[in-house]
């Protein structure tokens, strides 16, 4: 098992490598540099440009700068960014990325739960009315022109309903006028440090009590333990971070409406693989057995078909989570949600290549990382390919 | 494929003839069980919409259209409507009344009450422009038709792009084994676990693109990443039937084998493949175009740029035909193929077969 991982991790740092290399040639085949865009501007002669060029080490060959950029990205220096100035890369990932993470992790989740539940039925009600109606819904989900969707989405819900806000990160008047010394960020980092905690927890609780022989009173446990961590994270929340509090909510306020967008334009692929997965199930000679034992319909669905129909779809959320970046991108732009997308569209029309490179860094971190999880949670879930055992 | 040799009536026929009769079969088979379901139906029935409405489109401005007002890019028309003067904050309905504010602003001493007629652009739908014009003044209806002759351009290349460089790659790789197919499908995975988009982001905003490019680049990036795995899975299970040992063994060349043997066997999956491509060409363009990467006149998603840029989506209900037709046919288009392509798997696919 380990073994597996470590295999796996080295291959994973070799497929990032090649992948870095191919963009940076990539993005240096282009025609120009930052420099180029002062040309036009006579206060600024050619010694100067050269100059600029020089500090930002645009200078010499391609493999000089590739062996210069390696180099420095290796000790964990990516460089300034051009649009941004003083800023260097580093630093805006370090705030940018926290915030994409939550909105991806959110409609992930979200849109995974919602996928297989609809999938599951639709697959289960397969030649009854009103499948072919949900089938067209969920390609429509799928194929939506997103934008479009995404504008509609803010129209209704905050610009007719007045619900949620319709963008942007914050509401910026509420923030002018807060009491305490913070800055949203750290806020922010507080919040993604509760939920992490707190969804750890649940895991936990999950895990521990699914596994328990007297269900009645696992389920018990497991609504107890619920509640309690709910209760624990209010107080908390109440007492120690007080004043950030309505200024969390705030914040969260605005992550409703883009979590859900995405979530819906990421629910359709889910549904409709479920569906197919399912389907295959169904044929097995198992579930005929169950029908013949005489259990109910709800058992045979939940625990005998969902179960193994669960395997494609899971390999399938890498797929899904490329899908979603994709759309993260949009959805970034669209809701003004300062995130990795929205740095990477403005990095990109700005040919800010040290923050293109960066947003790269991050998308391939992210990808691969993914990709791993889902390998090792494949394995755990499918007893036949449990490597090393 | 078995065929049931009995005696004189096939000796007697061309082997064309057998062919084109079993393929005949086949397509009658097919189609059959294609309109039992409902959905891959209505995806036809909305693609072949959308190819009416783009053969149409050149010959309406042959015709009927003058292109000084119809071109769907440099066209112009302000027809003038008559607008009621309301009090001010009083206005229900932008296509036919008009603030006391805004009317004051044209002639100084109008009242409430008075009409006005003033030339609109975007104007709302009238005979004369049956959705109505854009923010420039050009005809909607004529954009939307111009551009769905780009979008199946577009998709159509892509896509064959795609399933030729994927059933190459997938058959060849199948066959061969060993570091062809190593480096294939490394290569596809490198290009799996990138997200498209943000590529083409990247690559649009450096370099300018028109359609064909566009369509030839997704066509090559999905044909090297994840059609070609999908169509390499398909290829083994073609390599080890019987019948290509038979044909090695009757002394058929490598390329005699791929070419005769595993890629027609491939190719129905790699016709579904199609569908789902075209799906994906139509998005990513649309996408892009709505970002204002794209160097193309016009398409479905420069309507909604246009009309996004200029300040109209918070008024989208007042001005519906700037953006519903546009986002509604990118959708439609994109999901009908779609449709049409889950309608086939269901056919081409034996386990998703009804028992």
């Amino acid at each position: 098992m380990l073994k597996y991982i470590g295999k796996r991790l080295i291959q994973s740092v070799l497929v990032f490598y090649v992948f870095l290399t191919a963009t940076f040639f990539l993005l240096l085949a282009q025609p120009g540099d930052i420099s180029d865009q002062f040309l036009s501007n006579p206060q600024i002669p050619p010694e100067v440009r050269q100059q600029y060029a020089e500090r930002l080490g645009l200078t010499g060959s391609a493999w000089d700068q590739y062996v210069r950029y390696m180099k420095n990205f290796v000790t964990g220096n990516l460089g300034v960014s051009f649009s941004e100035y003083p800023r260097d890369v580093s630093s805006i990932l370090k705030e940018r990325v926290p915030r994409t993470v939550t909105l991806f992790m959110f409609a992930t989740m979200l849109s995974f739960l919602m996928g297989f539940k609809s999938g599951k039925i639709l697959a289960w009600r397969r030649g009854k009315r009103g499948e072919n109606l949900i089938t067209v819904v969920g390609v429509f989900f799928q194929t939506v022109f997103y934008p479009w969707f995404a504008l509609l989405m803010i129209r209704f819900w905050s610009f007719d309903l007045k619900l949620v806000p319709g963008g942007k990160f914050l509401t910026v008047e509420k923030w002018l006028h807060k009491e305490g010394d913070f800055d949203a960020n750290s806020v922010f980092a507080r919040m993604l440090t509760t939920i992490v905690v707190f969804g750890f927890a649940l895991l936990i609780l999950e895990l521990t009590t699914r596994r328990m022989h007297d269900r009645v009173a696992g389920s018990r446990i497991r609504w107890g333990g619920r509640i309690l961590l709910l209760g624990i994270m209010v107080i908390w929340w109440e007492t120690a971070w007080r004043v950030m509090l309505p200024y969390a909510l705030d914040i969260a306020d605005h992550l409703i409406l883009p979590t859900v967008t995405l979530a819906l334009i990421g629910f359709g692929g889910t549904m409709l693989l479920t569906r197919t997965s399912m389907l295959e199930t169904l044929r097995e000679d198992y579930i005929l057995t169950a029908r013949a034992k005489g259990l109910s319909t709800k058992t045979i669905r939940d625990r005998h078909a969902a179960r193994n129909a669960l395997l494609p779809v899971t390999t399938s959320l890498v797929i899904a989570l490329a899908f979603l970046i994709g759309g993260g991108v949009v959805t970034e732009t669209v809701f003004s949600w300062p995130g990795m997308g929205q740095t990477l569209l403005r990095a990109a029309l700005t040919e800010d290549i040290p923050l293109v490179i960066g947003a790269f860094t991050f998308i391939a971190v992210l990808a691969l990382t993914a990709h791993l999880v889902v390998d090792i949670l494949y394995m755990y879930l499918d007893p036949r390919i449990r490597v090393g055992d | 494929m078995t065929q049931q040799v009995t005696g004189a009536a096939i000796t007697e026929e061309a082997i064309w003839r057998t062919r084109l009769r079993l393929l005949r079969r086949r397509m009658g088979q097919g189609w059959s069980s294609f309109t039992s379901s409902p959905v891959g139906l209505i995806g036809l029935t909305i693609i072949v919409l959308f190819g009416i409405m783009a053969v149409a489109q050149p010959i309406l401005i042959k015709t009927v259209w003058p292109p000084k007002i119809y071109d769907p890019v440099i066209g112009h028309d302000a027809p003038i409507s008559t607008l009621t003067v309301v009090p001010d904050g009083e206005v229900t309905d932008g296509a036919t009344q008009i603030s006391l504010f805004e009317a004051s602003l044209l002639d100084p001493i109008i009242k409430v009450g008075d009409t006005v007629d003033i030339p609109r652009q975007p104007a709302p739908p009238s005979k004369k422009h049956l959705l109505g014009t854009d923010p420039l003044g050009r005809d909607v209806l004529s954009q939307l038709m111009y551009s769905s002759r780009a979008a199946f351009v577009l998709g159509i290349v892509a896509a064959l792009v795609t399933v030729g460089i994927a059933t190459m790659v997938g058959s060849v790789s199948a066959f061969f084994g060993g570091i062809v197919d190593t480096l294939f499908m490394r290569l596809a995975d490198l290009i799996i676990l990138i997200p498209f988009l943000p590529i083409l982001i990247v690559l649009s905003a450096l370099i300018d693109f028109d359609l064909l490019d566009l369509a030839l680049l997704i066509g090559v990036l999905s044909g090297f990443g994840g059609a070609a795995i999908v169509l390499k899975s398909q290829a083994l299970s073609v390599t080890v039937k019987p019948y290509i040992d038979a044909a090695r063994v009757a002394g058929g060349g490598r390329m005699h084998l791929i070419f005769r043997h595993v890629i027609p066997n491939v190719l129905p999956l790699s016709f579904l493949y199609m569908m789902f491509s075209v799906t994906d060409a139509i998005a990513s363009e649309a996408t892009l175009s709505f970002l204002g990467l794209l160097n193309i006149p016009m398409s479905w998603g420069i309507m909604i740029y246009t009309a996004n840029s200029q300040g109209y989506m918070l008024s989208s209900a007042t001005y519906w035909w700037l953006l519903f037709p546009a986002g509604l046919s990118v959708s439609l288009l994109a999901g009908s193929f779609f449709l049409v392509g889950r309608a086939m798997d269901e056919i081409i696919n034996p386990r998703l077969r009804r028992r």
